[in-house]
């Protein structure tokens, strides 16, 4: 026979569909790109917590505190609980993981429609194995994330974010897209499971929608764990996003970070194995009733 | 091989929520033939092709699909199998021939191979000059044939279609049998196709199994399950003197009953062609002139009719669930 059956064939392929569909529909994508970088436009830009210190704003009458004194404070407190003096840069990093979570939610409704229109049933008829199915869903997923995530921090620059790297620029984005990759995974994977045995895409559309922003306040992404409620804290340290966070902004803006930057990485790496592993095998169990 | 490319023991589904879809089902498709499944919407079709090519599990019972089980070597069957859904399935963001192509390389069909035979199927179905076209600007019956085209790309021993014709125009219908009996012919497939169309099954199936309610009522040839519903009917006219001729052809052998209706005699036969020249020397021994006799076979719909008391025709199925699945799909994609 000709035909060769690999433990991972039709990876690529399935891969490959998914991406074309993407690329081959721009509106998509930029729309997709709205929300991050809406975030960074107005929140990154009103929140300017600099200016709280600077001008007119901060002048406590009977006392004659020199302008230069309160901008030296401002900057020691900007310094002490956002490790940087630059909250637009803060956030516009922060906005690399958010449009991982994103895009990698979305990749569970490639699964409701493929079921829903056909594909899947028909795909599950061929001998391609039930882990290529979701494994090529999340690296489509992966793909997706990391551009997009790569316009939104070319975005964020044109706005006005500036890297302050404590390395090589070039290992710098490296270990930033690695955290990015291993989070794209988890996610990927997470959100894809949840959608394995879903008909309905309005279902799938409630969850994504359900899990999106408390999943994205409940992290460091918009503030520092330290700002947070006492029962906050604990759901921010399990957060994969906020791991991803503390490695990206130590890399690019020379954040202080409040964990071991590699044990950030071994969080996620941890967090993406994990969830793909589960998503196999679920794959394999709950694909076909 | 056996000579069996397919063998059901007491297939059974139960959907979740308790639905008994198909109820113990046990059928032989042999080597060669196109075997279909006849039966009203909701008499479990699709269900049954579901179990058969690993995408439903059985509740009970297994089968057998080209020698390999398809509850222990799931995967075996998978490539020995061409499927074709009811449902449309190909990628609609993508082109005819990129659908194609993705399917070869589900199949792991190297690349060289997959294109030549993705062309020739093209030009088979007739689509070759709407392969580079999106599959969304297709019409149905341009989405069945391509459909046809998937099933085959890896050249199946076995093909499963369900309802191929299901919602097109009568035209569109007959092309896309040719199709498959041209496949039948080109490839030696063995195909197990189910309809809900009478005139589908009686015409190109090889046997007929009636399915309603999840059971199978009878299998058999087109012929066979015609005979057993009381085989060919003779009408005769003839000149006077009725009720002797009645007697007179009680008494043969080959004749099942006779009745008279409106001054007309109407006889069931096993075999009519066979029966007309005794029947007609039989008359003329009593001296009964014959002015007219007709012969007629019984319809596949009568069949229908005497296994299932009700007849297919009657309901409206096809073309509402042509539209409850195009609905489907459009609410799916809005
Ligand atoms: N996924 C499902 N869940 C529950 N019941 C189902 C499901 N699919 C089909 N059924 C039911 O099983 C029966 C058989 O359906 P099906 O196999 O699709 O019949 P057919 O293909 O002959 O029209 C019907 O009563 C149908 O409503
Ligand atoms: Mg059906």
């Amino acid at each position: 026979m000709s035909e060769n059956y690999g433990m991972l064939h039709g990876l690529w392929a399935l891969t490959n569909r998914e991406l074309k569909k993407w690329y081959k529909e721009p509106v998509i994508l930029l729309l997709s790109l709205v929300q991050p970088i809406l975030w960074i436009a107005i929140f990154g830009k009103a929140m300017n917590f600099a200016k709280l210190f600077t001008g007119a704003s901060l002048n406590i009458p009977g006392l004659n505190i020199p302008k230069q004194v309160i901008d030296e404070i401002g900057a020691i407190v900007l310094k002490q609980t956002f490790g940087t003096t630059d909250y637009f840069s803060f956030l516009a990093v922060g906005m690399l993981s958010f449009i991982v979570l994103f895009t990698s939610m979305s990749s569970g409704m490639t699964i409701v429609w493929d079921r829903r229109l056909g594909f899947l049933n028909k795909v599950l008829t061929t001998p391609v194995p039930r882990g290529s199915i979701i494994m090529s869903k999340v690296f489509a997923s992966v793909v997706k994330s990391l551009v997009q995530s790569a316009i939104i921090l070319l975005i964020g620059v044109l706005l006005g974010l500036t890297f302050n790297f404590p390395m090589l620029s070039v290992e710098a984005f490296a270990i930033t897209y690695l955290a990015l990759f291993l989070l794209s995974i988890g996610f990927s994977a997470l959100f894809l499971m949840l959608a394995l045995r879903s008909t309905r895409w309005e279902t799938q559309m409630a969850i994504m929608n359900l899990l999106n922003m408390p999943l994205m306040f409940s992290s460091n992404s918009f503030y520092p764990i330290s700002f947070m409620p006492w029962w906050l804290k604990p759901i921010a340290e399990v957060n994969p996003l906020t791991y991803a966070n503390e490695v990206a902004r130590w890399a690019l803006i020379g954040v202080q970070p409040t964990v071991p930057v590699y044990m950030s990485l071994i969080y996620l790496a941890v967090f993406g194995v994990l969830f793909s592993a589960l998503g196999i095998i679920l794959s394999w169990r709950f694909l076909s009733s | 091989m056996s000579g069996e490319a397919i063998k059901a023991t007491g297939l059974t589904k139960v959907y979740p929520g308790g639905v008994l879809a198909v109820d113990h089902v046990s059928f032989t498709v042999n080597e060669g033939e196109v075997f279909a499944l006849l039966g009203p919407n909701g008499a479990g079709k699709s269900t049954t092709i579901g179990m058969l090519t690993t995408t439903l599990k059985p509740t009970d019972g297994t089968a057998l699909v080209g020698g390999h089980d398809i509850i222990r070597e799931p995967e075996k069957v998978r490539r020995v199998i061409g499927v074709v859904l009811q449902e449309y399935t190909a990628d609609e963001d993508l082109t005819g021939y990129d659908n194609i192509m993705l399917m070869a390389s589900l199949y792991g069909i190297p690349k060289q191979v997959a294109k030549d035979r993705a062309l020739e199927l093209l030009e088979m179905v007739g689509l070759s000059s709407a392969k580079d076209r999106k599959v969304e600007t297709y019409s149905g019956g341009m989405r069945r044939r391509l459909e046809l085209a998937m099933g085959l790309i890896n050249r199946p021993r076995i093909l499963f279609l369900d309802e191929p014709t299901l919602g097109l125009d009568v035209q569109t219908r007959a092309a896309i049998w040719d199709y498959i009996i041209k496949l039948k012919q080109e490839y030696g497939m063995t195909i197990l196709v189910t309809t809900h169309y009478l005139e589908e099954a009686d015409m190109y199936g090889d046997r007929v199994a009636i399915i309603d309610h999840g059971k199978i009522l009878d299998i058999g040839s087109p012929d066979e399950l015609k005979n057993k519903v009381g085989g060919d009917m003779i009408t005769l006219e003839t000149s006077g003197l009725v009720d002797g001729a009645q007697n007179a052809l009680k008494s043969l052998n080959q004749v099942r009953s006779v009745e008279l209706k409106d001054g007309k005699v109407i006889i069931k036969v096993s075999d009519g062609p066979s029966a007309i020249p005794s029947i007609v020397s039989a008359l003329q021994g009593q001296g009964i002139t014959i002015l007219r006799l007709s012969m007629s076979r019984p319809t596949m719909d009568e069949v229908y009719i005497s296994y299932t008391g009700r007849s297919l025709r009657d309901e409206s199925g096809s073309s509402e669930e042509a539209f409850v699945m195009r609905r489907t799909i459009r609410r799916a994609r809005a």
